[in-house]
């Protein structure tokens, strides 16, 4: 059997929930893929593994996998993941987010997530619009741009999904892009071996709504955009800000040490019975 | 000597509460404050999250992985809560809300006593849903009621909300923790069954389906979407119908066993009060002093708040030409009242909402007035 059949036999619900929502040409199914790749290569147990998603096209995905899947109120995905991270720690908790859902409607719960430094792997899948509702314009969705909303063009300034998870004090966070497939399954798989608040910011495209709207042409060109855009984060390190200025930067933005949040309640569980003890 | 609010804490330590929540607010922060010093020593979690809405969410995960869990809170954050409140409602997660009303709308009056989220913690989050509601009126009940409160929520894998007011949670009463066994202490039921005949959603006689925690081999989907018996979102009339139903069933169907109360003196009252939370404390000593004057006054005091005690009401409208409803909101639950009336007694309401408490003198001029 095709190395791809048995994954798919191993971790799709295909008996069950298929055909899924997501239209031709997405690249959510490819973040699906690299994450399955990882969670196999790795060798995590179904059992212990819980996907946790918000709203949107994003938050669709934990229905198709064969994990204990938890899909939340929009935005609200990383509280849900906290506690269900800190009442049983030996469960991998995997957030899947979209960036309306992230770093709008979920901004907040996202940076106090990367602060306290719980031991969650983030997954945004960044695609600069709200697809399922029909193409308005997110937090992401760059300067000068077209959506529903904006259709006269966007006068915000877009977050940077990554450089918001560093700020924030994340202690790993990785962007790749839908294109970049194989750096995307190496983000994930360091993602999820990571001690701690880890984020992948996966840079897609939704050729359906934002596409469409800005005549950017099929899935197939606005990949080839991704690939055209990205740059390597070693070599943009050697480049003028100008000159990154409409680009991706891809790679391993930030791998730090931090003390982990269970680790640290731990001790204050012992100081907490000392006081009883006394 | 305990404090309402302390009491909370001892209820909710003793119903197996492990996970704890929440934001700081007045007049509820004690709670947070002495859980936690609590929860880490019993190897239980406190957590201050960002907000209302994540502390909710933070709660429902905690209880899908297996620990019994609760957040407390007042007015704003009760609003703020109310989203979460419907995903807990939807997939039916045992979890337990705390509401120390205070003076409202808005931030209102912090530090002021009311019983304004009455009709907000049966009808705040959107769509038809059934809901728990229970309240108390004394340090003892606190205790009490929030280890019904985790029973209930457990056994009807709902969210149960506690009303509380700012003076039953911060009033200091002797009380004993000496009922060990008096209550006894339900956790959910889980699976039997092999993982691959796991129905998460199944219907049972007792509309409530069996509830298997995270990591413990049943491998499921919880959605805020309505969903069919596998847990898989569903847009099948033929399958969302039942299930809203069930939903309502499982709460409906154990009505009696979800009401509390106490018919105090109300055997031959031809006036009978209609109280629950603080008010409640005012109304029995207005019954006594009504009693001595010889008016036969009784009090109805309801503990459970939703689903409504319409039998209670009923029993009492056996021999009662009147019905007194004080409350400290504009006439919340004595719509309940009337609309089980429907015209058999007369009903009196006092509202007051200016942050003071409805006092026995008050609640006596009311029952003066009537008998004259």
């Amino acid at each position: 059997m095709a190395e791809i059949t048995k994954l798919i036999h191993k971790y799709l619900r295909h008996d069950k929930k298929f055909p899924h929502v997501w239209c031709p040409g997405c690249g959510i199914g490819i973040m699906l893929g690299a994450l399955i790749r990882a969670i196999d290569r790795i060798g995590y147990e179904k059992d212990e593994i819980v996907l946790v998603s918000g709203i949107g096209c994003s938050g669709r995905l934990p229905v198709y996998v064969d994990f204990n899947t938890l899909h939340t109120t929009h935005g609200r995905a990383l509280t849900f993941a906290t506690g269900v991270k800190l009442a049983k720690p030996s469960l991998k908790v995997i957030v899947i987010m979209g960036d309306g859902d992230a770093v709008a409607i979920g901004g907040n719960h996202f940076i106090h997530a990367a602060r306290r430094n719980i031991d969650l792997t983030a997954i945004i899948l960044n695609n600069s619009v709200y697809g399922m509702t029909g193409g308005q314009y997110s937090p992401t969705t760059p300067y000068g741009m077209r959506s529903t909303t904006t259709v006269y063009s966007n006068i915000e300034q877009d977050f940077k999904i990554s450089e918001l998870a560093v700020t924030a004090g994340a202690v790993f966070v990785g962007r790749g892009t839908v294109y970049h497939a194989k750096l995307l399954d190496s983000l994930i798989e360091k993602a999820l071996l990571k001690k701690g608040f880890s984020v992948v910011e996966v840079i897609s495209h939704c050729h359906t709504q934002y596409g469409r709207q800005n005549r950017l042409g099929s899935a197939v060109e606005m990949m080839e955009w991704q690939r055209d855009h990205a740059v390597a984060v070693e070599k943009a390190a050697t480049m003028k800000p100008e000159e990154l200025r409409d680009k991706i930067v891809i790679g391993v933005l930030v791998d730090k040490e931090l003390p982990v949040y269970q680790d640290e309640y731990d001790k204050i569980r012992e100081r907490a019975k000392e006081t009883i003890r006394r | 000597m305990l404090q309402g609010n302390e009491a909370v804490v001892e209820g909710a330590l003793r119903a197996g509460c492990r996970f704890f929540a929440g934001y700081p607010i007045t007049p509820a922060t004690e709670i947070s404050e002495i859980l936690s010093v609590k929860l880490p020593q019993v190897d239980g979690t406190f957590i201050q999250m960002e907000d209302e809405i994540a502390s909710l969410g933070a709660v429902i995960g905690a209880s899908l992985a297996g620990v019994k869990a609760m957040t407390a809170t007042s007015g704003p954050g009760f609003s703020l809560m109310q989203e979460n409140l419907g995903f807990a409602v939807i997939a039916e997660v045992p979890c337990v809300i705390v509401n120390v009303m205070r003076g409202g709308p808005s931030t209102g009056l912090p530090t002021s006593p009311a019983q304004g989220d009455v009709m907000q913690a049966r009808w705040g989050t959107h769509g038809d849903h059934p809901i728990i509601v229970l309240s108390a009126s004394t340090v003892r009940e606190c205790y009490e009621v929030t280890i019904h409160a985790f029973n209930f929520s457990e056994k009807y894998r709902t969210p149960v909300i506690v009303l509380i007011d700012e003076v039953v949670a911060h009033m200091r009463e002797k009380m004993t923790l000496d009922d060990e066994e008096k209550i006894e202490i339900f956790n959910r039921v889980k699976p039997t069954v092999p993982p691959e005949w796991y129905i998460p959603y199944e219907d049972t006689p007792r509309g409530i389906p069996a509830m298997a925690n995270f990591g413990e081999g049943y491998r499921y989907h919880v959605t805020g979407l309505t969903h069919d018996i596998r847990g898989f979102p569903t847009s099948r009339p033929d399958e969302i119908g039942p299930f809203i139903a069930r939903l309502h069933r499982k709460i409906s169907q154990h009505f009696s066993e979800i009401q509390m109360g106490e018919f105090y003196q109300t055997e031959d009252a031809e006036i009978t009060i209609v109280a629950y939370g603080c008010v409640a404390r005012s109304a029995k000593r207005a019954v006594r002093e009504a009693r001595e004057k010889g008016i036969k006054v009784g009090l109805l005091k309801l503990t459970t708040i939703w689903p409504f005690m319409r039998s209670s009401v009923e029993k009492v409208l056996q021999s009662s030409k009147v019905l007194i409803v004080p409350e400290m909101n504009m006439g919340q639950l004595s719509r309940e009242v009337k609309r089980v009336n429907r015209g058999i007694a007369k009903v009196i309401t006092i509202n007051k909402v200016d942050g003071t408490i409805i006092t026995p003198g008050e609640i006596m001029n009311r029952i003066t007035e009537a008998k004259s």
